[in-house]
């Protein structure tokens, strides 16, 4: 299935869990957060969400600004 | 220094900081150069933005901050809606494990200037969600009042627009939020130089947040020094009382009698 994360358009496993997305953008463990169609999903949902053909997955951390 | 200089805490929401100075950490050209620069200004809170993950960036400045023990505040830098604000914020929080927030909803890119309405909405809704909300505002002491109102823990007006270096453009109206506010004034954006940010604290700011003003200086360490004496300063002068500007000289000396 094609699903977009961060923007960009990836094909990835049907079913495919966010906690697997995210751990293929990411290998840092904290200072992560992670919306799908605009909306957070929390952290210890990660693993029991399953995504949905067009889903639009944000994976965001802290960067120097402000 | 002696007690009567440091005993002094900033105390917003309850949680009280030994420095009155709140630094950013946009512009700086490296986070070696960035950290270094913190530690001199002696900041206990400090500001990061959220941005997409970027799989090839070196370095996190949340280890930057994390190593100097430093507490980090998110923002909301580039929601320009209340519904995008409200949305990073609820990022943030997830990501960082707090509830506090530097709350931005700007405008439009030209001026960075904050749009009343769409900010006030955020944190209506934020301090309904139980965050702690510190919104960076106009230099209006009406808006304050209504922040205030809302239930955030500070206000923080800008001196003049986000990265200008142009100082305080309008002291008369910084000083009127000081006078009527209940909550933290802290002075946000503008600062140029040392100079400005003592005058922040000698009308009676809370505190000062700034981060151009030093990360793009010359020598970033040593404005962020610079700016520690500065906010300190200003400090002391406000709570010594300045004295009464005059038209004509007063003798300083005692009469000559010979």
């Amino acid at each position: 299935m094609r699903i977009v994360i961060n923007g960009e358009h990836r094909e990835v496993p049907d079913q495919m869990s966010l906690e697997r997305v995210v751990a293929a953008i990411t290998t840092s463990a904290t200072g992560i957060a992670v919306a799908v169609n605009g909306e957070v999903v929390r952290r210890a949902s990660w693993s029991s969400v399953a995504l949905a053909p067009g889903d639009e997955i944000e994976v965001l951390t802290a960067v120097q600004g402000g | 220094m002696s007690e009567m200089v440091t005993d002094d805490p900033l105390v917003i929401a309850g949680a009280k900081f030994g420095s009155r100075l709140i630094m950013g950490t946009g512009g700086a050209p490296s986070l070696d150069v960035l950290g270094r620069a913190l530690t001199a200004s002696g900041t206990e809170l400090t500001t990061v933005a959220m941005r997409r993950v970027d799989p090839a960036a070196a370095g996190s400045v949340l280890d930057v901050l994390t190593a100097r023990g430093i507490a980090v505040l998110p923002n909301t830098a580039g929601c320009f809606t209340a519904a995008e604000a409200v949305r990073t914020a609820r990022l943030a929080a997830e990501a960082l494990e707090t509830t506090w927030v530097k709350l931005e909803v700007i405008a439009d890119e030209i001026t960075l200037l904050p749009d009343p309405i769409e900010l006030l909405d955020a944190a209506e809704q934020l301090v309904g969600l139980g965050f702690t909300v510190l919104p960076y505002t106009n230099d209006d002491p009406v808006l304050a009042r209504r922040l205030e109102q809302a239930g955030c823990a500070a206000v923080m007006p800008l001196g003049a627009p986000i990265g200008s270096g142009l100082g305080i453009r309008n002291p008369h109206n910084i000083e009127l939020m000081v006078q009527a506010s209940s909550v933290p004034v802290i002075l946000d954006a503008g600062i140029g130089t040392a100079s400005d940010a003592a005058l922040a604290m000698e009308l009676g700011c809370e505190a000062v947040l700034l981060a151009t003003a030093v990360t793009r200086a010359r020598d970033p360490e040593l404005m962020a020094a610079a700016m520690r004496s500065a906010v300190l300063a200003g400090r002391l002068a406000y709570r010594a009382g300045r004295i009464p500007r005059r038209r004509y000289a007063k003798a300083s000396s005692p009469p000559y009698q010979g």
